[in-house]
């Protein structure tokens, strides 16, 4: 066990876990913060994904010892009042199905946005394809980035 | 209006109540959600009086809604207090609505399957509505002195004109909550529906979006421990023993045990299906922990024996044989092979069908197969219990609560109502979780622990759990005539272990000459419910080849259809055909209108396909092209039929994932086997279609009617793979037998 200094969403917090530990389940066991969700483990289906940084990772195999000072987003602080152009445009959209996939999906989306205020089509489905939505809400998901992007 | 008969009252809410924390407090209550456009607008009342066990009034006149059933993503917890909203009659943004938990005394049928959810509870949740409007009025009659006939409501007030009196529900409320709940009700007329038909956001969809707690994995307790099962590597192996000595030693770790899901004398129910039935538990402080700890577990296995299962069936007892073995894809394709050549049990047979293929001037044969589907739901399988010699309480993701409620009661050894089951939202299900055999472990592991416990299946535990979709075989003939006239229709179906057959659907009923032959091969591979069960095999295999038949006859695959099903409306053959063939033609005569089939199909790479399930009806055409040897899906279109659309634009959300997951699952989809165990464990190996895979647009029609709602969590799912299968013809020139389509083409 060790204890770590973290930065997650403008604040300050401090862990005592094993350095192995994926931020995963230190967000979701040692924080309550259970936004950020487990899918695969394997970086395979982006429901985990974070922000570190402002960079898009993904928290299953990103362990707390290696974040250092570098600070942390997670879906629930991508904006103070849950009002960030995606969520709105996810709202706007009426995205969800069971909804488990879409924090992940909105936290690589807004990497995108970051980078690319104005992706095509194509920039969307390579930002966007590592991010599994077992319930098939593509196409949505599309036309809220987009929305987003206008906004 | 029409006048209906009540059958429910306000028995045992306390229950319900309870486990979701007392009355409601957004924020504080977990199981309570408010759509997303009345956040600002609803101001919670400082007393909540209870009208019946689906409804709250506050004395401010906000209105809570109980949804009774299990939401999985089909969006019910939106839709179904749509319902008791509009008969009501109040104000959609004036609405909270909390997840119901299971109770029996009160709500019906609290079930996610069969797409059955609106079907089922449509008459119940008007009545829900419609019973609330009546007490209401009751009170403000006696308040103010009148006739109750003279009280009319408008968006949660009343009137009496006469008098100019008016209130809203909340200064009712108090009163109405002591109005005896009455014997009848009148329903509104659907031309005065003032919610139904239009579109609502999802209620959840805020905290959706933000990352509120609202799955079963989100669920956490004051002095919870967590849980991991291991489970047989393969299957045709069991439990022997093992060694936890290095396990245990690691931090965090409380204890590890064995469990053993049933008494040996119980007899399991349909929802009780597990290869596994005894497993090993560890249990630790957090999940990292022990999930690092139980890679230290040294486990032996041991085959099994032949075996049967006593099984609790529908029809009485059922023995299931279980085969002793580790059986492999290439053996099962092998015994397929050998079953599909030989007559199988016959299970429907019209005019004679031997005969026809006899004097056949041309014969056309086809084999089609599917494999094993793991359901891969995003949320990996996982339930919290607290069990205690008194009573259980549990809480999580399950699709079938009522029937997982009876075997726990016998599991535990304690009576239906010491057990409390809340249900929170599912991230997915696709039919793996009516299955709870989760729920028995978490219990079983509570109970041991003497503690709050959750449970949590890694991703490779749920993918090599087994309960898959089976894998499928169907062999096709038709007879033509000289003239090209189709004369007999014949399907041999088959599988492991189970068959896709449904005997009397289309074409059956629109042939004079029809033989429908099943067989089956043992397995000890266990299977269960897949969205739209049988049908997701049936639809592409059968409509694959209806176009090619149309095809060799000289038709259009609409036209051929059409005046196949016009045969099976006009002049049905036989007595036991399952399907409306005017509201199938309906779907195949909108989507020909919609996707400009006649006028602009030429240089279009286009399949159509319809198909009838779960009491909906669903026709698409898929465009597509063929771009550096890869299927770019351009664009599905969808006709629907499911009678009244509840909620319209969540109606074409969940038309659209059923055909995304549709071209998902025919493209990619497969579990193979090697020695008992499954050869794909997660999604590097097991593939789900992705983002740019995705078709580029979909266009949803649905059939404007009056008929009572059906459902629409499976029917969009299955014919767009027919679709699929037909359109990439087009593209390749080579017809598609053998599902995933991307292993047998498009490597």
């Amino acid at each position: 066990m060790a204890i770590f200094n973290l930065k997650i969403n403008k604040k300050e917090y401090k862990v005592d876990v094993d350095p192995s530990t994926p931020m995963l389940w230190v967000l979701r066991d040692h924080l309550n913060l259970v936004g950020t969700k487990f899918g695969c483990g394997i970086a395979q289906c982006g429901a985990c994904t974070i922000h570190l940084n402002g960079e898009a990772v993904r928290s299953c195999i990103t362990f707390i010892s290696e974040v250092g000072v570098k600070e942390i987003t997670t879906i629930e602080g991508l904006s103070e009042n849950g009002d960030h152009p995606l969520q709105m445009a996810w709202i706007e959209h009426d995205v969800p199905q069971c909804g488990y996939c879409q924090s992940g999906q909105i936290m690589t989306a807004a990497a995108l946005l970051k980078k690319n205020p104005h992706p095509s089509d194509t920039d969307i489905e390579e930002a966007m394809n590592g991010n599994i939505c077992r319930c098939g809400t593509y196409t949505r998901i599309k036309k809220a980035i987009k929305t987003a992007s206008h906004s | 209006m029409t006048t209906a008969k009540i059958n429910f009252g306000r028995r045992s809410f306390i229950k319900s109540s309870a486990l979701a924390g007392g009355g409601l407090m957004i924020g504080f209550n977990w199981f309570a959600s408010l759509n997303a456009q009345a956040a600002e607008v609803v101001k919670l009342p400082n007393e909540w009086f209870e009208i019946t066990g689906y409804l709250k009034i506050g004395e401010n006149g906000a209105i809570t809604i109980m949804s009774p059933n299990p939401e999985i993503g089909q969006n019910i917890k939106t839709s179904m207090p749509m319902i008791v909203a509009e008969e009501l009659d109040v104000d959609w943004k004036n609405v909270l609505v909390e997840q119901a938990p299971l109770n029996t005394a009160i709500f019906n049928r609290q079930l996610a399957g069969g797409s059955d959810s609106i079907k089922q509870s449509w008459p119940g949740l008007r009545l829900a509505g419609a019973t609330g409007r009546k007490m209401l009025k009751e009170a403000a009659a006696k308040k103010w002195n009148v006739p109750v006939a003279e009280i009319t409501t408008e968006l949660g007030i009343l009137y009496h004109q006469k008098s100019g009196k008016k209130a809203g529900y909340g200064e009712m409320a108090s009163a109405a909550a002591q109005i005896p709940v009455p014997k009848e009700v009148e329903l509104k007329d659907l031309k005065d529906f003032k919610i139904i038909g239009t579109s609502r956001k999802n209620v959840d969809g805020q905290k959706i979006v933000t990352g509120q707690p609202l799955f079963g994995l989100d669920y956490k307790k004051e002095g919870m421990l967590i849980a991991m099962i291991v489970h047989p590597p393969a299957f045709g192996m069991k439990l022997k023993s093992f060694d936890a000595t290095d396990a245990k030693a690691k931090p965090g770790i409380k204890d590890v045990f064995r469990i053993k899901i049933y008494n040996d004398d119980y007899k399991p129910q349909w929802c009780d299906t597990t290869s596994f039935t005894e497993l090993v538990a560890i249990v630790g402080n957090s999940t990292w922990e022990v999930m690092s700890a139980r890679d230290y577990l040294k486990v032996e296995w041991e085959p099994f024996a032949d075996h049967k299962i006593a099984m609790a069936g529908w029809g009485g007892d059922q023995l299931v044989s279980v085969p002793a073995g580790l059986e492999s894809t290439a053996d099962h394709h092998a015994k397929m092979t050998a079953a599909a050549a030989q007559p199988g049990k016959i299970e429907r047979r019209d005019g004679n069908p031997e005969e026809a293929f006899k004097n056949a001037a041309k014969v056309i044969e086809r084999t089609y197969t599917a494999p094993f589907l793991a359901h891969t739901p995003m949320e990996p399988m996982n339930f919290f219990a607290d069990v205690t010699a008194d009573n259980a309480k549990l809480v999580g993701p399950i699709q079938s609560p009522e029937s997982m409620e009876k075997t726990l009661s016998a599991r535990l050894g304690l009576p239906l109502e010491k057990i409390d089951i809340q249900m929170t939202r599912m991230g997915g299900g696709f039919g793996r979780r009516l299955y709870g055999h989760f729920m028995v472990e978490v219990a079983l592991i509570s109970q041991k622990m003497k503690a709050p416990v959750k449970l949590i299946y890694s991703r490779e535990d749920e993918i090599t759990f087994g309960i898959y979709r089976p894998a499928y075989h169907a062999f096709y003939r038709a007879a033509l005539d000289a003239k090209n006239n189709l004369t007999a229709f014949h399907v041999r179906m088959g599988g492991i272990p189970e068959n896709a057959l449904h005997a009397n659907r289309f074409p059956a009923g629109a042939i004079d000459n029809y033989l429908a032959e099943s067989w089956a091969i043992e397995s000890n591979i266990s299977v269960g419910a897949m969205r739209a069960p049988g049908s997701n095999f049936n639809a592409v295999a059968e409509q694959s080849f209806l176009d090619e038949v149309a095809e060799a006859i000289g038709k259009d695959p609409i036209q051929f259809r059409l005046d196949l099903l016009k045969r099976a409306k006009e002049n049905p053959v036989g007595k036991r055909n399952d399907y409306d063939a005017a509201r199938y033609a309906g779907v195949l005569e909108l989507v020909r209108e919609k996707s400009g089939w006649d006028k602009n199909s030429a240089g279009k790479n286009r399949g159509v396909a319809a198909y009838f399930c779960h009491s909906s009806y669903v026709a698409n055409v898929v465009d597509l092209t063929v771009e550096k040897n890869t299927p770019i899906i351009q664009k599905v279109y969808a006709a629907v039929d499911c009678g009244i659309v509840v909620n319209p634009d969540a109606a074409i959300n969940m038309t659209e994932g059923g055909i995304v997951d549709g071209i998902g699952q025919a493209m990619y989809g497969q579990l193979t086997l090697s020695k008992g165990q499954p050869d794909q464990d997660n999604f590097d190996s097991y593939r789900l279609i992705r983002h740019a895979e995705a078709p580029k647009e979909i266009e949803v029609h649905f059939v404007q009617n009056e008929i009572n709602p059906t459902g629409l969590g499976e029917p969009p799912y299955p014919p767009v793979m027919g679709a699929l299968a037909n359109a990439l013809y087009k593209a390749t020139g080579t017809r598609y037998y053998h599902q995933p389509f991307v292993k047998n083409k498009f490597e």
